[in-house]
């Protein structure tokens, strides 16, 4: 029980020819907040996919609740998945169905629970998220912080040991923001979950955070507690937290040769040409 | 600097790589579909009967009227040229063998099936187009649902009762619009031709018509989820590979109904 219930070791991927994940490795506690930060397009989307086991790495290993992700039969795979809750950044709701059609469909799937059971649990999971009263709506006729909130109410419908949130609250206002950030913290203390959160956004990852995990193209820059990562020297993490910009292109030929469209050999951005995180 | 496109020969290659993979794909779709309608209890995954009703009713009764619609125009079609045609030899009274024969055989299992491609055919691909790009499939996936087993085998059983259901219609309102020309233009009865028909048609024509709709049911479906499932690229993908699946929908059905004549009939 105690074991940690995800471990990534070593992992490498690419998409295509671009080396995206470099080395990742790192272990989530039970019953732990962890938090996934970095600028965009520094993968974290991408890590959250191989946690979920979507993607296949070229090298590494991702163990989920003490069984490899990818060496498990298919069969067990998705028993482990009905163990996991996941809300992913665009919501990715069913659009042919109801938000509490949404919401119910693990339940019908996975469980022999009678529609009235499933209708007090897809209302209640609905109550908790604030959306009360919604459930007869389709996806399309939801605002965008809507279609967040009941696609969180679906990742956690089947009371997951394991809930992942890509971008919980962006784009939301700041009073929804937060009450998604007290959702989160109440399903852990509630329900004893480990939570994987990727977020940009810093208050939210300071205020719920155990450990937060810094992505810098694709490379582990920091792992630690919160205050660890507050204290931290490291300039690339400060200008993370301070919002600074980094300062600008040093390499005029590489950036004019960028203009013109060169290639660079390794990668398409050169080796300074992403600057900020 | 502009790229060099890639030499004929290399893209020749690249494409001939691309469809063989895009097989590999169809076929092990059939098999993971074949595998959760036998194994999908045992699984406790089982195929649901709602979803494949409500995918009937679609590609079904909703094509009634269209389907209709064009078996008639096809017999009387048919029944024109054929007396036109054996006018010639003054062997119009013969017309209604060949009448019989070729919609039974052919048209209409060619016409339901090309019907059927663009209207549910087309609609599967975009569906599953739009979920894919919405990472609804892989939302699926998440949830520990087999996405063929919910999103795959539906349509395909309802499409391969259906489609001969279909045809076989298609053949009832075909005879009957080219008998009432026929009898009306030779002045025979309708009750004459009728019988004539009966007599004509064996068992045999009747199950090759069925037969090969049945499998153009499994074609359109693999079809639409072979290119539904490849999209990529947001909405203007979505539409690209739409049009894509009724093209190779089309291909594919008049394709394989001349393979299959040619290996029935030797
Ligand atoms: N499907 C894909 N095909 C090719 N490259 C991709 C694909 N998805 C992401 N990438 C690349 O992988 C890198 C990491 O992308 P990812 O989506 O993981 O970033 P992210 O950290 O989630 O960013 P954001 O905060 O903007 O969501 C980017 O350089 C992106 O271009
Ligand atoms: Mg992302």
């Amino acid at each position: 029980m105690n074991q940690p219930p995800i471990v990534v070791e070593n992992l490498n991927t690419h998409y295509g020819d671009r080396h995206i994940l470099k080395n990742v490795s790192l272990a989530v506690e039970p019953g732990e907040i962890f938090i996934i930060m970095g600028g965009s397009g520094s993968g974290k989307t991408t890590l959250l996919n191989h946690l979920l086991g979507l993607l296949v790495p070229t090298s590494g290993t991702i163990r989920i609740l003490g069984q490899d992700i990818h060496a498990i039969p298919a069969l067990e795979r998705r028993k482990l998945r009905t163990r996991m809750g996941v809300a992913f950044q665009s919501g990715a709701l069913f659009s042919s169905m109801s938000v509490g059609d949404n919401i119910a469909l693990p339940l019908r799937e996975h469980s022999n629970l009678d529609e009235t059971t499933i209708g007090i649990v897809t209302r209640l999971k609905l109550e908790v998220v604030s959306l009360a009263g919604f459930e007869s709506l389709m996806p399309s006729e939801l605002s965008g912080g809507m279609i967040k909130r009941a696609a969180l109410a679906r990742a956690i419908v089947m009371d997951p040991r394991l809930l992942f949130c890509d971008e919980p609250s962006a784009g939301l206002d700041p009073v929804v923001a937060s009450s998604i950030d007290d959702l989160i913290l109440r399903l852990r203390d509630a329900m004893g979950m480990s939570i994987v959160v990727v977020t940009h956004d810093l208050e939210s990852a300071f205020k719920i955070a155990d450990r937060i995990c810094v992505l810098d193209r694709g490379e582990v820059l920091a792992l630690d507690t919160v205050d660890a990562i507050r204290r931290s020297d490291n300039e690339r993490i400060q200008n993370l937290l301070n919002r600074r910009t980094e300062e600008a292109e040093i390499d005029p030929d590489a950036y004019l040769r960028r203009l013109m469209g060169e290639k660079e050999r390794s990668s398409r951005f050169g080796p300074d040409a992403r600057k900020g995180l | 600097m502009p790229h060099r496109l890639p030499p004929l020969l290399e893209r020749v290659g690249r494409a001939a790589v691309g469809g063989v993979a895009e097989l590999g794909f169809a076929a092990s779709l059939l098999g993971q579909s074949l595998y959760w309608l036998a194994l999908g209890r045992a699984r406790g995954q089982p195929v649901r009967l709602a979803p494949i009703f409500a995918q009937g009713m679609d590609i079904g009764i909703a094509a009634l009227p269209i389907i209709t619609v064009l078996a008639a125009t096809i017999g009387l079609m048919l029944a024109i040229q054929g007396i036109y045609t054996l006018k010639t030899f003054g062997a119009e009274s013969r017309v209604t063998l060949g009448v019989a024969l070729s919609t039974v055989r052919e048209f209409s299992p060619l016409i339901t099936g090309i019907l059927v491609a663009g209207r549910s055919g087309s609609a599967l691909a975009a569906r599953l187009g739009t979920m894919r790009i919405n990472q609804e499939i892989d939302a699926l996936t998440v949830m520990g649902i087999a996405p063929v087993r919910f999103l795959v085998v539906p349509p395909l059983v309802a499409m391969a009762v259906l489609m001969p259901l279909l045809t076989l219609w298609a053949d009832l309102v075909s005879l009957a619009a080219a008998g009432l020309y026929i009898a009306a233009e030779l002045q025979t009865g309708f009750a004459a031709y009728a019988d004539e028909v009966l007599s004509l048609l064996k068992l045999n024509d009747l199950m090759h018509g069925l037969a090969k709709s049945a499998i153009f049911a499994v074609l359109v479906t693999i079809v639409g989820v072979v290119n539904g499932a490849s999209v990529s690229g947001g909405a203007e993908g979505v539409g690209r590979m739409t049009t894509r699946s009724v093209v190779q929908a089309i291909s594919a059905i008049v394709v394989t109904d001349m393979i299959f004549v040619f290996m029935v009939t030797r």
